[in-house]
């Protein structure tokens, strides 16, 4: 998956896990907290998803690279670049 | 109760009052369409399939969740959680409260449960064999979903209520076993506002059906709209249903302060157990709970209108039920006797409740509904009073109702509801 990819599923995620937000302004930059209602749970929901969909382990050391899309997607792209789409 | 005899003799600050009604059921969303459906003879059975188990017949309920949660909540949440939260709003509604300037912290939610939890861990019990049954794909939600008190802390989470909230394990008799609570908590003025009644999710898990079916109690028939039919000679068992109904309940001295419309009051309560059996019933523990709760209520068995039924169609349970019943009322030639399950289905831990909540409007027209798909009524059911396929007039409004609501374990629970006068 190349990074725009890998950004498609982490909105098709959020979709999911935040049905009621408008997810089209979202800033890559910018923290998700910042800009959407996330609480810890719905972190865990991003960290399961990512394992059930793609078998994507996150450990919890590396949580902190899940603040903001930017950041997870250049986390997620060593981790899932060898994935097909 | 606190004493025994007429209710009128208490203050009104231990006189408590029915002030709202919020339902959902499987013909109909609020208490209006729910007792036209049952006036019309309208039956909210439907052809339903679940996994493992397949085809086989349920009370659906189709309330707009989105009118009271979010669509997040209503996915991190529980279907008895969606309930409550749909139930509670209503009531809160429909009684008319001031609720943005009600202290939350003196309002308790007591919400009657048959069982909780079993949807969400099959749910993930499922999920996980996607996955070779590697727990490390079990949802962190399935705690919070599963503990015994989801249901009513949804509810406190959803509407802001931070006075005590606890659901009220009660098999069966849950429906009525969370309105009984509701009114003890008041009296004791551990709160001044109770939401309280039963809610259930039972038709999202299959082994309630499975284990209805192993048991020889799940009903089967041609049609779905007769398949539950109590007191018939060819019952054959249960349909589950969901659903849910919650009141507000208050002291008389309250509701007379804010001049609230009155649905009833609670002139009488009782539970007791069996102690007999795991499922069969006890018509002799039946039958001194009805006389406890009318000894309570200082009445006699004639004063009763309406008796509501517990029957859920197994051949047993109907007629020994009969027997408790006959034992209490059978010189009671006035009394009316009906069975909702034969509209909607057993909505287990929400029965009491929502059976309750179909009669209150003969405090106002005298109708009993009736008790439906009765083709053939069984000689051990054939009480005088049964109001059978169509409802009946009595010519005057109903001046009390009784609510039977038993369940496994042999627990049982009967409420009596006075029309209010003042």
């Amino acid at each position: 998956m190349a990074p725009a990819e890998i950004r498609e599923a982490i909105i098709e995620i959020l979709e999911d896990i935040a049905p009621d937000e408008d997810l089209s302004t979202l800033e890559d930059p910018k923290a998700f907290r910042d800009q959407l209602e996330l609480d810890s749970m719905d972190f865990l929901d991003i960290v399961m998803e990512l394992r059930k969909r793609y078998r994507v382990q996150v450990p919890e050391e590396d949580y902190g690279h899940l603040n903001s899309m930017a950041s997870t997607v250049e986390y997620l792209t060593p981790k899932m670049e060898d994935i097909a789409v | 109760m606190i004493s025994a005899g007429k209710t009128e003799q208490l203050p009104d600050h231990q006189r408590i009052v029915i002030t709202g009604v919020g339902l959902t059921a499987p013909n109909g969303n609020s208490l209006a369409d729910f007792r036209g459906a049952l006036l019309a003879g309208t039956s909210g059975v439907s052809e339903y399939e679940i996994r493992y188990f397949g085809k086989t017949f349920a009370g659906v309920c189709d309330f707009d969740v989105r009118r009271h949660q979010t669509r997040k909540d209503a996915r991190r949440g529980t279907r008895a959680g969606s309930i409550g939260a749909y139930c509670a709003n209503e009531t809160i509604q429909d009684s008319g409260v001031d609720w943005e300037n009600t202290d939350k912290d003196r309002v308790g939610i007591y919400i009657g449960v048959t069982e909780h939890g079993n949807v969400e861990t099959e749910n993930e019990i499922f999920e996980i064999s996607n996955f070779e049954y590697d727990t490390k794909f079990w949802s962190h939600h399935h705690n919070p979903r599963t503990v015994a008190n989801n249901p009513a802390g949804e509810i406190a989470i959803n509407m802001g209520i931070t006075g005590p909230h606890y659901t009220i394990g009660a098999a069966c008799a849950a429906g009525n076993a969370g309105l009984i609570q509701g009114a003890q908590q008041l009296r004791l003025d551990e709160c001044d506002l109770a939401i309280a009644g039963g809610v259930s999710e039972s038709i999202h898990t299959f082994g309630i059906f499975a284990g209805f079916a192993s048991q020889g109690a799940l009903a089967t028939h041609d049609n779905a709209g007769e398949a539950s039919r109590p007191f018939d000679m060819n019952r054959n068992g249960i349909v589950v249903a969901e659903g849910g109904c919650l009141y507000v309940l208050e002291r008389l001295s309250d509701a007379k302060a804010r001049h609230a419309k009155i649905y009833g009051e609670l002139v009488g309560y009782a539970m007791n157990t069996d102690a007999t059996d795991f499922v069969l019933p006890n018509p002799e523990r039946q039958t001194q709970c009805i006389h406890k709760a009318l000894n309570r209520a200082g009445l006699e068995a004639e004063q009763i209108d309406i008796v509501s039924t517990h029957a859920t169609g197994t051949s047993m349970g109907d007629s020994l039920e009969c027997e408790a019943i006959r034992n209490v009322f059978g010189k009671s030639p006035t009394t009316f006797i009906n069975n909702a399950k034969s509209f909607i289905g057993h909505s287990m831990g929400a029965a009491g409740s929502l059976e309750l909540a179909g009669n209150l409007p003969a405090f106002e027209d005298g109708v009993c509904h009736a008790t439906i798909n009765i083709d053939e009524l069984d000689p051990d059911c054939a009480l005088d009073g049964l109001v059978q396929n169509q409802p009946r007039e009595s010519g005057k409004p109903a001046d009390y109702i009784l609510n039977n609501s038993f369940g496994m374990l042999g627990i049982n629970s009967v409420v009596i509801i006075k029309r209010f006068t003042a």
